[in-house]
């Protein structure tokens, strides 16, 4: 048993620990690491060094140098850092080195030190600077926050969705807080600080004063503090030398400890083994380490998945490895195989040394039809090391055109762009509608006499744009017809401005001249003749406005004719009725109708002898029973004509004589209408006759 | 939940459930408690979907209408804003957003684009300073929603005149889309039929999508056996008249929007005694109408002129149910009784709505100048006097009838003579812009360009062809105990469903004739199935038939098809789905452009 417990050592009364190495680091630093920004990715992923980081206490010959080993010291990349000052380095969980440097922006390098992209953190850093930076895991992502010189914070809790969070002003904050950090509440992404004694909780929207139960007494300031990875705890060193563990929820002290040393500690983390239930808080001094352990808790850590552990083989540039993985495994294509060969074909586009054709030809036979590979992604990556022919023939290879589309515009193949874009039938007037999209960028690019012959080209996208001119540039809609010839719609394009863009009577008249103008050349004599009709009532309209006072623009002839009518001005109505010809038929039925609204029931009958009822007299007997006058209506009963009398007759409410008209009309369908209005005890008899009739018709 | 949405063959209870889902991951984005600020267009669709309940479970504690100037008071964390891809709603959504800002505490503030995102709105809210006040903007294609157990729309009120006179195919995209989701969930659809223009495009659509899936190679077993594209311009007639089914009616009178009916509140106050006439109800009766309703599933697609005797028969089995409690003697019969009632009275009330609505819509068909249009549309449909200006369409004219009554009117005696002559043509326009207004010419012009009136070409009438080899019309309908779809229209057969018909016997290369003079190319496709996925039908096991309206489809329409589903010996289901489900008014409307 000896050689088992031989080099454990106590820990505290009921707890033992040991030390053993594990490999040692294959490394050469000649450095002390104290002078460099190190940073080392979760689950024994890489480690970044930057030598030299502050440049501007040195010489200025003396550039910092990036430097990346594998989790046991194997060198990656190096290189020369030519970029600004960095004031913070950190691994993102893709394994993607960020590096946030002074004025904001964060550069991303990928673990061989290869550039990926950069973004910025905000305008507002340009001024202020960075002071501090933190690189922080959620389960959404990894995140960003940062400290500025005019101690405000910004975060953004996802650096490949990047959305940037300023969190509000802390009440009071003169200086930099003495300590603060990251901590993720209820998915969302918060700020811890201290100020003083005081500790604070920011998000977005508000910034929260927080106490944390059974803190001992006597804290002035807090110097440091750390989240564990699951960001469920809390550990808080304070100026009296104590530390506090609780939740992160600040709702439950786990444990507490006074070590008796003031000193700020250099770093404080959580630490613990998987499955284990003992979680304990390492701190560091220059020449110190203490481990403080709490009660044990269940916790469960995230497992490495495959997933992840190909990425991590991939990363590496051990291809046959992991696709030796996924065989074994079964892994479905998509998720395995194919998927490794894309990286490897992303891989393929780097080397320069090999011709366009060649690398081409190589992925498309690895790669063939292989599901789930995207051709615009290897042809983006190919583009990316300044391929743009090998990005065309790859992208050759992509079936859907709707992946082509992006990248080739990026390449500023902009009319290639356009056809694929209408292959795709993707029109919508949206961010991802792809011929808009593409348009937009045509419209931009080229000028405008190309721009209209491209679109002539491409009747779908022609009509597109016309729809974005509609609701954008009403100019350009008419200078679209123009060029097409299209007359038709110019002269609805000039009455549509009749009616909008042009508010006195002069202007609408002559928008409406050139719309005649245009319908002529489109040959619709209709429209030409009835748009100078238009013009015609206009001009009246407005005359009739001056001289009888009142509303007349905008009515329709027939209203304007009834207007007049009841405005008394009899004759101005015949006028216009002539001068517009309006027919026979309906003149009477304005007539009637708006004679029936005076409930001018002399000059309504005037009207009815003036000549003989186009429209016959039953009409009259209806409108003056609408207007509940059944002495005027039976006046009209009686000359209504044979066919319509029953129903005339029936509508005064004489049900007897519309019975016997019936009878001599010997029409069945007639008398069966009378029937159905013989209600009242009074009816009796005229229903007995009607009856009687029939039956002597059934007898012949 | 939604029982009704899985009677039928096709269980559409599995879309709905992964349009919710999608819903929820949205709101789950959006930690804490939230208030949703809803464009009013889209409540209808998203009612259909998702209660409130569902809302609530993701703490969603308010809701507002999208309006001017600021927000109510809300104490809430996120502020969500639903809304369609229009630029005058961001002028609004950013009015709220600045007004909130001044007011205190910051919100979080989130879009949800239905359908799509769109760059134009998302420039106007950068004009405007507040795009970086959002912190999700995401799209919710929601492109078919389900109606009922066989009826799914995208409700998309613009898709006809989009793609018939604006050259537009964006809906077309978004039914290819959503026939791909269709896809995804119920199977590859093995047999893709068309006819038209817009069908051509979708199935080309699909076809392509379907070749960049590659990678995910659907495994479900097919559920439709076919899919039939059809694009309402080949058959422009049907809308035009007016449907004569109960459902038909309902929606040609009082509209149907969304499921949902608003009816005069009068004919269903309260019939207690002691209160009579009192408090008649102002607030218009809001009904919910779709098969979850048994009377209802019933009656919906009878002609109108068969329902009465339906609704006296349900009656007296509903009081002799209840005269039941009388024989019910023993506990144990008594008990059997009790358990039964909430399904009597609630068939009870079924029964007292829809004799109300019946009454209702017998007020208006009994009238003079609904049979008298009644008979001008038979007349234009049977090809009776359709060359000539009609003397009815003249006197609606001038007593100022409805212009949507009037155009539909004209419209249909234009499709029915294959074009008016030309003397006929312009003196209908010339009536119509002298009584209703100049401004009016621009509707003309839609209504031309989307062939629902045009000049007679060639001179030629090719209407009378196409009615007679489709049977179009017919003579001896029985509206009661229907043998044929034309009881729909009491004597018109709806050519689309004819064509449907056809299309499942005999085939449609008995029909070649007139489907070359009607618009656009027909054509087959067929979508190869892995082996393991192709069918064995069972001796008698209909064929399910998936029918797309492009460009809209009537209540009428689809009473037709389930009529066919019914059909002991017909061998063939159909499930409907459309852009938008319309009828004349509503189609013609979509149609007018009115300048001021």
């Amino acid at each position: 048993m000896d050689c088992y417990t031989a080099n454990w050592n106590p820990l505290g009364d009921s707890a033992f620990y040991r030390k053993y190495e594990l490999y040692s680091m294959d490394w050469d630093l000649k450095e002390d690491l104290r002078d460099c920004l190190v940073a080392a990715a979760p689950y024994g992923g890489p480690i970044a060094l930057l030598r030299n980081p502050w440049r501007k206490e040195k010489a200025a010959s003396v550039r910092p140098v990036l430097e990346i080993y594998s989790a046991s010291g194997m060198p990656l990349a190096t290189l020369m850092w030519k970029s600004g000052p960095v004031v913070s380095l950190g691994w993102s969980a893709e394994e993607e080195l960020l590096c946030v440097q002074e004025d904001g922006v964060v550069l991303v390098y990928g673990l061989h030190g290869d550039f990926r992209r950069h973004f910025s953190m905000g305008n507002e850093v340009l001024q202020n600077r960075v002071l501090d930076a933190r690189i922080f895991h959620t389960e959404f992502g990894s995140g960003v926050a940062i400290l500025t010189g005019a101690h405000r914070f910004t975060l953004s809790a996802n650096v490949s969705d990047l959305k940037l969070r300023r969190m509000p002003e802390v009440p009071g904050l003169q200086g930099a807080p003495s300590c603060w950090t990251t901590l993720c509440r209820d998915r969302v992404a918060h700020i811890l600080l201290a100020v003083g004694p005081d500790l604070y909780l920011l998000d977005h929207a508000a910034c929260s004063p927080v106490t944390l139960p059974g803190l001992a007494a006597g804290v002035s300031s807090f110097l440091q503090m750390a989240v564990s990875f699951t960001s469920r705890h809390l550990a808080v060193f304070t100026d009296t030398g104590y530390i506090w563990m609780g939740t992160a929820s600040f709702k439950e002290k786990l444990c507490e400890f006074n070590c008796n040393i003031r000193a700020p500690p250099k770093q404080m983390v959580w630490c613990s083994r998987p499955r284990s239930k003992e979680r304990a808080v390492v701190v560091a001094w220059e020449r110190r380490l203490m481990v403080v352990g709490d009660a044990p808790e269940s916790i469960q850590y995230k497992q490495l998945t495959i997933q992840v552990l190909l990425d991590r083989l991939v990363l590496r540039r051990l291809y046959p490895l992991a696709i030796q993985i996924c065989e074994y495994l079964r892994l479905p294509e998509v998720q395995g195989v194919s998927r490794i060969l894309a990286h490897w074909a992303c891989y393929k586009v780097q080397q320069k040394d090999v011709s366009d054709e060649d690398v081409a030809r190589a992925i498309n036979q690895k790669l063939g039809d292989t599901p789930g590979v995207s051709y615009s992604d290897i042809a983006a990556r190919a583009y990316g090391c300044g391929r743009t022919e090998l990005a065309i023939k790859l992208l050759e290879y992509e079936p859907r055109s709707g992946e082509q589309v992006p990248l080739l515009l990026k390449m500023k193949r902009s009319k290639l762009a356009l056809s694929k874009a209408i292959e795709s039938g993707d029109t919508d007037l949206g961010e991802q509608g792809l011929v808009f999209t593409v348009l937009l960028h045509l419209k931009n690019e080229l000028n405008r006499g190309d721009f209209f012959m491209t679109l002539r080209n491409q009747p779908m996208a022609l009509s597109l744009y016309r729809q974005f001119c509609k609701h954008q540039e009403l100019e350009t809609l008419k200078d679209l017809y123009n060029q097409d010839d299209n007359h038709q719609e110019l002269g609805s394009f000039h009455i549509r401005a009749s009616y909008t863009t042009e508010e006195h009577v002069e202007g609408r008249v002559a928008a409406l001249q050139k719309a005649a103008e245009a319908f002529n050349k489109a040959k619709n004599d209709f429209a030409a003749k009835a748009t100078e009709d238009q013009m015609r009532l206009l001009r009246l309209q407005r005359c009739l406005e001056d001289e009888l006072g009142g509303r007349f623009l905008d009515l329709s002839v027939h209203d304007t004719v009834t207007t007049l009518i009841l405005g008394g001005q009899n004759k101005r109505a015949e006028q216009v009725a002539r001068d517009f010809r309006i027919p026979d038929k309906r003149l009477w039925w304005l007539k009637l109708t708006a004679l029936a609204d005076l409930e001018d029931w002399e000059e309504l009958e005037k009207f009815s002898k003036s000549k003989k009822s186009p429209i016959g007299y039953l009409p009259f007997v209806e409108i003056c029973m609408k207007q509940h006058n059944k002495y005027e209506a039976k006046k009209y009963a009686s000359r209504v004509g044979p066919e319509q009398k029953v129903k005339a007759l029936l509508l005064v409410g004489d049900v007897a004589q519309a019975a016997d008209v019936a009878i001599e009309h010997r029409n069945e369908a007639e008398m069966s209408l009378v029937l159905s209005h013989c209600t009242g005890a009074t009816d009796g008899v005229t229903a007995d006759k009607i009856q009687r009739a029939r039956a002597q018709a059934q007898k012949k | 939940m939604a029982a009704h949405l899985s009677y039928g063959r096709v269980n559409l209870n599995v879309l709905r459930e992964a349009v919710r889902r999608e819903l929820r991951e949205f709101l789950d984005k959006c930690a804490g408690s939230k208030a949703i600020v809803w464009d009013e267009y889209l409540t209808g669709p998203f009612g259909l979907i998702a209660q409130y309940s569902l809302l609530k479970e993701h703490e969603v504690e308010k809701m507002f209408t999208l309006k001017g100037s600021r927000l109510p008071a809300a104490d809430v964390k996120n502020i969500i804003f639903f809304v369609r891809p229009r630029l005058e709603l961001m002028d609004i959504i950013a009015e709220n957003v600045l007004s909130e800002d001044r007011r205190g505490p910051a919100r979080d503030f989130h879009i949800l684009f239905v359908p799509r995102r769109s760059l134009l709105c998302e420039q106007r809210l950068k004009d405007l300073g507040v795009l970086g006040s959002f912190i999700h903007r995401e799209e919710y294609s929601l492109d078919l929603i389900p109606f009922d157990g066989d009826l799914l729309s995208m409700e998309s009120e613009g898709a006809f005149k989009e793609c018939y006179l604006e050259s537009d195919q964006t809906s077309l995209y978004h039914a290819a889309k959503g026939l791909m989701t269709l896809q995804a969930l119920y199977g590859t659809i093995p047999q893709i039929f068309g006819k038209g223009e817009c069908a051509r495009q979708v199935a080309n659509m699909m076809i392509r999508m379907k070749r960049e899936f590659t990678g995910s190679q659907n495994s479900i077993f097919p559920v439709f056996d076919n899919l039939l594209l059809l694009d309402r311009n080949v058959d422009l007639l049907t809308p035009l008249a007016t449907q004569l089914t109960y459902e038909g009616l309902i929606d040609e009178i009082y509209g149907i929007q969304n499921s949902f009916v608003k009816l005069p509140p009068e004919k269903f106050a309260s019939k207690k005694q002691g209160d009579s006439g009192k408090d008649l109800p102002t607030e218009a009766k809001k009904l919910q109408l779709n098969s979850a309703e048994e009377l209802y599933a019933e009656i919906r697609d009878k002609n109108f002129n068969a329902v009465g005797s339906v609704l006296s028969k349900k009656a007296k089995v509903i009081s002799a149910a209840f005269e039941e409690r009388h024989n019910a003697k023993t506990v144990g019969e008594i008990k059997q009784f009790v358990s039964q009632l909430p399904h009597m009275q609630a068939a009870r009330g079924s029964l007292a709505n829809h004799t109300s609505i019946a009454e209702l819509i017998k007020d208006v068909t009994t009238s003079e100048d609904f049979f008298d249009k009644l008979t001008v549309e038979q007349e234009f449909m049977s090809g009776i006097d359709t060359d000539k200006v009609n003397s009815y369409i003249e006197d609606c004219i001038a007593q100022k009838h409805p212009l949507i009554k009037v155009l539909r009117l004209v419209c249909l005696q234009s499709v029915c003579n294959s074009g008016l002559k030309q003397k006929v043509l312009d003196y209908y326009k010339r009536e119509i812009l002298q009584t209703y207004g100049f401004e009016h010419i621009l509707t003309l012009h839609n209504l031309e360009k989307a062939g629902l009136l045009k000049p007679q070409t060639g001179g030629r009438n090719n209407y009378p062809t196409i009615r007679k080899t489709l049977r179009l019309w017919m003579d001896d309908v029985n509206e009661q105990n229907p043998t044929d779809i034309s009881y729909v229209y009491s004597g018109y057969a709806p050519l689309s469903v004819r064509l449907a018909q056809l299309l499942s016997r005999p085939g449609w290369r008995s029909i070649e004739e007139v489907l070359r003079i009607l618009p656009g190319p027909h054509f087959e496709e067929r979508q190869p199935l892995p082996t393991g996925l192709q069918k064995k039908r069972q001796p008698g096991e209909n064929r399910i038939t998936l029918i797309f309206f492009l460009g809209g489809v009537t209540f009428a329409e689809i009473a037709a098809l389930r009529f066919l589903s019914q059909l002991e010996d017909g061998g063939t289901e159909y499930v409907v789905a459309t852009t938008k489900l319309m009828n004349g008014a509503s189609w013609i409307e979509s149609l007018m452009e009115k300048p001021f």
